[in-house]
């Protein structure tokens, strides 16, 4: 068993302290929006979630690519941890934008552009991790989950832009204003440093899962080459 | 909601979005940690079941000590063949 790395020990303890001081500036520090009230507050992790989320997305794809390019088996468990903390930041962002729906918009979820391409991109990845479940033999697996997280990538851009493409009724807060939306807000100076701490807090656990979760990869290859000499 | 004079109470579902983002990170930290727990395990037993049954001795084996007996026994011998010789 290798032991863990001062530096991820470190990072370990930074992402709770961040996390907590993001809860605090999120819970206390922030105004309380006046139209919608305290439910508004879960913006600042539900776009910290998000904004992680399709970055890992979009970074497995360009892990796939790396390994399609030099077939080395260390750039598909970097896709894997990648997508899999994406995976969970994600279905955080939707259920936290489901909660926020429901007094903005009166219900749980609504096929709108914005909530349907996030919904296909979460199953994406789903199936994903079936598809590879499905295949035993490592490279084989490594290759077909490459191809299909390269594919899978573009739903991340898509989802991104979907408030900005289409008619939707989900606000745009970064870079823009939706006239059809119903929930949007212009964001105080506290707010905009509850919402940019958030983004930074969040960087910053998805960094830490992601190495600790590329460590359980290694250990996971590690077993599965010593069962295969003892078998042998 | 938005003609409304007052600003609503919408903490309850405040509260359920932050204790369901906090539950659904603690269970995925929870997962990575068993995981690699269970991993560990699994690579202690295999590396138990890898050595094999006799081990392969590296090191030259330990040279046998002489016993008093067999030293005299030399002796002994020694001396024979002198004898012979002298015969």
């Amino acid at each position: 068993m290798q032991p863990k790395p001062v530096a991820l020990k470190v990072l370990d303890v930074a992402s709770i302290i961040l996390l907590a001081i993001s809860t605090y500036l999120a819970l206390v520090f922030a105004p309380t929006e006046l139209v919608m009230g305290d439910v508004q507050r879960v913006f600042y992790f539900h776009i910290g979630t998000a904004w992680t989320a399709l970055l890992g997305f979009i970074l497995a794809a360009v892990f796939s690519v790396v390994y399609l390019v030099r077939k080395d088996l260390k750039w598909d468990r970097l896709q894997v941890a990648a997508i899999e903390v994406s995976l969970v930041f994600f279905l955080i962002t939707i259920v936290l934008g489901s909660i926020w729906a429901r007094p903005a918009w009166n219900t749980w979820w609504t096929w709108d552009p914005r909530l349907t391409t996030a919904a296909v991109t979460e199953l994406i990845y789903v199936a994903y991790f079936m598809l590879r479940q499905g295949i035993d033999d490592p490279d084989r697996r490594a290759r077909f989950g490459a191809v299909y997280a390269l594919i899978g990538g573009l739903s991340a851009p898509i989802t991104f832009f979907a408030i900005r493409l289409f008619r939707t009724i989900h606000p745009v807060v970064i870079g823009g204003t939706n006239p059809e939306a119903d929930g949007g807000f212009s964001m105080t100076a506290d707010m905009r440093v509850a919402f940019f701490f958030a983004l930074f807090a969040f960087t910053v656990v998805f960094i830490d899962l992601f190495w600790n979760r590329i460590r359980l990869g290694d250990l996971q290859d590690k077993v599965e080459q010593l069962k295969l000499k003892v078998s042998m | 909601m938005f003609f409304q004079e007052t600003t609503p109470d919408t903490s309850g579902y405040m509260i359920a979005g932050y204790a369901i983002a906090f539950i659904v990170m603690a269970l995925y930290v929870a997962s990575i940690y068993l995981r690699t727990r269970n991993l560990n395990q699994d690579m202690t037993m295999l590396e138990e079941m890898d050595k094999p049954a006799h081990p392969v001795q590296t090191s030259p084996p330990p040279q046998p000590r002489k016993s008093p007996a067999k030293s005299g026994a030399n002796k002994s011998a020694k001396t024979v063949t002198k004898k012979s010789r002298q015969k």
